[in-house]
């Protein structure tokens, strides 16, 4: 196997093993970086000499007998993490001079557990996208190619970390999942993706789109990877009021569970109307798999799951609108100079949100606005308590639930461009466990007639985590998924 | 009688409501670790949070909480034992995050009552309709710089209790007693230190006026205003403003205004001009605050004796009238003077003294009861000589002017000074004898029948003993020397 | 409920967002079709039913009152678009 191909799992052992040092790793991600960038634009801020530096660090962690978990593991960081010293731009043009003095909890972790970051992720704007198109950065190309030679979306907001991990620049990303993204583009680019309960990794330092739905992850080529990544990534901080104070438990021992015995639920309300003929045919592999293994299949209903969308473009527009008023060029970020204040704030914004990001503000604030509020935000939250009220009562009845990740694999740069709604469609499957803040992750199982991947995606109780990465693991095992996408390091480009 | 303004069509009744701004005593922020002292260099008390940066996240301090329930619990008021915190969105160069973390439909303490005191002796019960925690604003400087404001985040997300009374309130000087007993309550608890010149207890005062009998009247709500003075001024100055309009013909609009306090005169907001809608929405980096019954309960086991209750203690204990009480009972520190002097002496005689001439030194020096000279051991023992005959009244007085001067204990000045009573009565008689052959056409009119001539020869005797004469010695001596005067 | 050009110019306004009149005009049409599709909303029935405000189902953990940040002015002003000594600037503003 490669240097390239290979697993953080298999990675952490060549290490212990010194078959191979972090700093080879390291220069063998770097030159990738360098070598597809600027092609696939999966980087908006590339740290060579950092990733080089830490490596060397972790090399001599090593030498002392002290590696921490992740020593010399090369990994990407989505550009929401802020990072100190470490320009974050959140993919907008707003923050392009922002160089935070502060760290992020989950990067501080992953720095301290020896992981060697190779740089800063691209991303939909403010994590406001199913594309990574809303960049003001420029689009990240899917390492996956179409026959007809388009260039595809590699899925968003998560675009770039997905793209990293796929075409081989890196073993393991960061990601954030608001409505779907980390597990959307996990989906769209071949790679296990994460979205862990609501509360399991802390905030802090993030940058915010939606306060109550924000959650990060880990997004790598395979299940276990994302159980490795995860463990450190998590835990109590007492510094965000919503992290959850409870022990993190040993996630990668859960993906050796197997499913025998688990009840499995599948809700009848994901079959929607128009779903391609192979996503169905996936689907049901997936549950043949998991049956095989042991599990029982069980029938459910999840019976708001339609109203999950219409409620998520209230929700989260309505918090997003808030959470981006900071950004006035009065403290940091671009700024436009402006007749008086108010000018100053409505150039500094024009000019630094993209066509997305503004959309949002605006559907937010009308949302809140006075005379609107109970008729939009109100209901929406009501709508959003039965859905975890769903999720609850099939919760009591199943371990896990089985679904497909997106309704449609990797489209292409351009299309479903033309009207917002469209767009928002890709985040049917995914939007209703972010409302309800359980766990879910997204499974490469299989490639539809285009060649292009597909995902399955697991959900499971609050806090359970564990058993998401055993059904996983499970699926992952059953699928045998090894194709590999056309634009990746070493390879063809 | 109750407090009209005369209009060219009559009487108009004034109708006031008040939204105190109590800047809560904590070491840190609300919501950030930052320190909330006052007047630190710019920028300086200012963490990442309370600057609003990019992915930074408020974390609730619990003394802050525990301030808010002391304070509703001083009030008498209820405590909501679920309350949560919403944003108040705005954009303001001085409010960092685009908006402010406040407590909109579910705030931490409901309704609860404070008792006024009027001039006329007269007591008045004002509501207060609730009491909420939210983050303060930074502070904007608009006259340093031609061209610039300057922002100082020094003040952002330090933690204010927002009381907001009912429109209870019918003439400035109630407003005036009002947040006088709301600052005494505030700072018995010590949750607020109610020094309104730092800004750290501020008023927005809502009037309107109305004819007898009327409903309410469109109000206008004054904003920021930072003294009791200033609030009494402004409510009267707007009522008048409103009273001009309406006798007019015309009508008033509900607007935000600012008291000028140079003018006079209250003008038009600019800042506040756009329609504000708030888009208030539940604050989603936090979660409802749940406070434990029995948490509330020790808190509620830990509160000081309030005014209230001490003044009727003190009335009762200590034979005080309620003016004296109410004076002792205005600040905590006073009303703990009184009682480390009393304890032991004679109530009467302590409360003179501290109202008298105590009082009129500490004035006289600028110097208040924390940083006067003379403490309360100190004042007692000034007293104790007096009670035990060392000194009499007279002398007293000069001794406790000496020691505010001085530095130096009533014991130790009279020593000194040699001015320890005489009782000798052999120098008393010596004294009298001298001032008799001085004053021999004066013995001549008393003796004649001028008997208000008595107090004269009291008065040269003390002059010749310089003041230490025993005064009821003196006067026995003189009865005895003299003798009566004939009958008229 | 539509929106028409005066109410997507006010919320522009409450948004601090300058758009100019296509602007405007294309944002009503995107904003209409987003406002057209969560519309759905309205059949479904909460009577009874609490709002879900946030992710997380506990209570707010209280931390204790110390100081335990800030003192960094320099690192607080370090990104600031303009700066005058240790204050941040704006365009003067008239209250």
């Amino acid at each position: 196997m490669s240097l390239m191909d290979m697993t953080i799992a298999a990675a952490l052992d060549a290490l212990a093993a010194k078959k191979v040092s972090a700093v080879e790793l390291a220069e063998a991600h770097v030159a990738a970086v360098e070598a597809l960038n600027p092609r696939l634009n999966a980087f908006i801020t590339t740290t060579p000499e950092l990733a080089l530096e830490q490596a060397r660090a972790a090399d001599d962690a090593r030498a002392k007998g002290e590696a921490p978990a992740l020593a010399g593991i090369p990994i990407a960081m989505k550009d929401l993490f802020c990072t100190e010293g470490v320009r974050t731009t959140a993919g907008s043009r707003i923050l392009e001079p922002f160089v935070p003095p502060y760290e992020s909890t989950v990067s501080a972790r992953l720095k301290a557990a020896g992981a060697v970051m190779l740089g800063k992720a691209n991303l939909d704007e403010f994590a406001m996208g199913s594309s990574n198109i809303t960049s003001g950065y420029g689009p990240v190309e899917n390492p996956w190619q179409r026959a007809d030679g388009a260039k595809l979306a590699p899925g968003g907001s998560s675009g770039g970390s997905a793209a990293a991990v796929a075409a081989r620049m890196a073993m393991g990303a960061t990601g954030t999942d608001t409505g779907g993204s980390i597990r959307q583009p996990a989906a769209f680019s071949g790679i296990a993706g994460i979205k862990p309960t609501y509360g399991r990794c802390s905030r802090f330092g993030i940058i915010a789109f939606a306060s109550s739905l924000d959650q990060a992850g880990p997004m790598a080529r395979t299940v276990e990877d994302c159980a490795i990544l995860l463990r450190e990534m998590s835990g109590f901080d007492p510094k965000d009021s919503t992290s959850a104070e409870r022990a993190v438990p040993d996630f990668r021992a859960a993906c050796g569970r197997g499913v025998k015995g688990l009840r499995i639920g599948i809700p009848a309300e994901y079959r929607v109307e128009g779903m391609p003929r192979e996503i169905e045919t996936l689907w049901q592999d997936g549950i043949d798999w998991l049956r095989r293994g042991g599990a029982e299949i069980v029938d459910v209903s999840l019976p708001h799951t339609k109203y999950g969308l219409p409620v998520y473009y209230i929700v989260a527009p309505a918090e997003a609108s808030s959470n981006l008023a900071r950004y006035d060029g009065v403290r940091f970020g671009a700024r436009i100079e402006g007749k008086d204040l108010i000018d100053l704030y409505e150039r500094t914004r024009a000019a630094g949100f993209g066509d997305e990001v503004k959309r949002r503000i605006m559907i937010g604030t009308y949302v809140l606005s006075a005379g609107y509020y109970d008729a939009y935000y109100l209901k929406a939250q009501k709508v959003r308590a039965l859905i975890l009220r769903d999720f609850q009562e099939v919760f009591a009845k199943v371990d896990a639930l089985l679904t497909p990740t997106a309704p449609s694999a990797a489209f292409a740069l351009g299309e479903k461009m033309d009207d917002p709604v469209t767009m928002y469609l890709n985040d049917v499957f995914t939007v209703p466990a972010s409302l309800a803040g359980v766990p879910g992750m997204s499974v490469p199982a299989g490639l539809d007639a285009g060649g292009l991947p597909l995902g399955l995606q697991v959900l499971g109780r609050h806090f359970d985590e564990e058993t998401v990465f055993a059904v996983s693991s499970v699926l992952e095992r059953a699928a045998g998924f090894a194709h590999r996408p056309g634009v990746i390091a070493g390879g063809a480009a | 009688m109750s407090y009209v303004i005369e209009g060219t069509t009559g009487a108009w009744e004034l109708v006031i409501g008040l939204e105190v701004h109590a800047q809560v005593i904590s070491r840190s922020k609300l919501f950030s670790g930052a320190a909330t002292a006052f007047g630190a260099a710019p920028n300086s008390q200012v963490s990442f949070v309370d600057a609003g940066f990019p992915g930074m996240l408020p974390v609730i301090n619990r003394e802050c909480v525990a301030q808010a329930v002391r304070t509703g619990l001083g009030l008498a008021a209820h405590i909501n034992l679920v309350s949560r915190f919403d944003r108040k969105n705005y954009f303001y160069a001085d409010l960092p995050q685009g908006y402010q973390i406040s407590q909109y439909e579910h705030p931490i303490v409901g309704a609860g009552a404070i008792e006024i005191e009027l001039e006329s002796g007269e007591t008045r019960t004002i509501g207060i309709t609730r009491l909420h925690l939210e983050q303060d604003a930074g502070k904007s400087m608009h006259d340093q710089h031609p061209s610039k404001s300057l922002i100082d985040l020094n003040r952002s997300g330090v933690a204010l209790m927002e009381i907001v009374s009912e429109p209870d309130m019918r003439s400035p000087e109630e407003a005036g007693a009002y947040l006088r007993k709301l600052r005494t309550i505030l700072r018995y608890l010590g949750t607020c230190d109610g020094n309104m010149d730092e800004g750290s207890m501020r008023a927005d005062v809502n009037v309107s006026v109305r004819k007898h009998g009327e409903p309410f009247r469109t109000r206008c709500e004054i904003k920021n205003v930072n003294s009791i003075r200033f609030v009494m001024q402004a409510i009267e100055a707007e009522a008048k403003r409103q009273i001009e309009i309406w006798e007019a013909g015309g009508t008033v609009d509900q607007e935000t205004r600012l008291f000028e306090p140079a003018r006079g005169v209250t003008r038009s907001m600019r800042s506040k001009e756009d329609a504000h809608d708030y888009r208030y929405f539940p604050e989603p980096d936090l979660l409802p605050l749940v406070l434990e019954e029995a948490w509330v309960e020790s808190l509620k086991a830990t509160l000081p004796e309030l005014p209230d209750a001490k003044r009727a203690r003190l009335m009762r204990d200590f034979g005080l009238s309620r003016y004296e009480a109410s004076i002792f009972v205005m600040e905590q520190v006073t009303a703990d003077f009184f009682e480390t002097v009393v304890a032991g002496r004679d109530a009467k005689l302590v409360a003179n003294w501290m109202l008298g001439d105590f009082f009129a030194h500490l004035n006289r020096t600028g110097t208040s009861i924390e940083t006067s000279p003379v403490t309360a051991a100190r004042l007692g023992e000034l007293l104790d000589l007096i009670t035990d005959k060392t000194i009499n009244g007279k002398i007293a007085k000069e001794v406790l002017e000496l020691m505010f001067d001085t530095g130096d204990a009533a014991g130790a000045i009279v020593e000194a000074r040699g001015l320890k009573q005489v009782t000798d009565t052999g120098a008393i008689d010596e004294a009298i004898d001298r001032v008799v052959a001085a004053n021999a056409d004066k013995l001549a009119e008393y003796k004649a029948g001028k008997d208000k001539l008595f107090g004269f020869f009291v008065g040269q005797v003390m002059k010749a003993m310089q003041g230490k004469g025993n005064p009821a010695l003196v006067n026995e001596a003189l009865k005895r020397k003299i003798g009566e005067p004939a009958s008229s | 409920m539509s929106l028409d050009h005066a109410t997507v110019s006010r919320i522009a306004k409450l948004a601090r967002i300058r758009l100019d009149e296509a602007e405007v005009t294309r944002m009503q049409g995107e904003l209409n079709a987003i406002l057209g599709y969560v519309e759905q909303l309205a059949e479904v029935d909460v009577e009874g039913v609490a709002p879900l405000s946030g992710g997380a189902q506990m209570a707010l953990r209280m931390r204790e009152d110390e100081v335990t940040d800030g003192n960094y002015p320099d690192r607080v002003l370090a990104n600031a678009p303009e700066r005058i000594g240790d204050f941040f600037a704006v365009p003067k503003v008239v209250e």
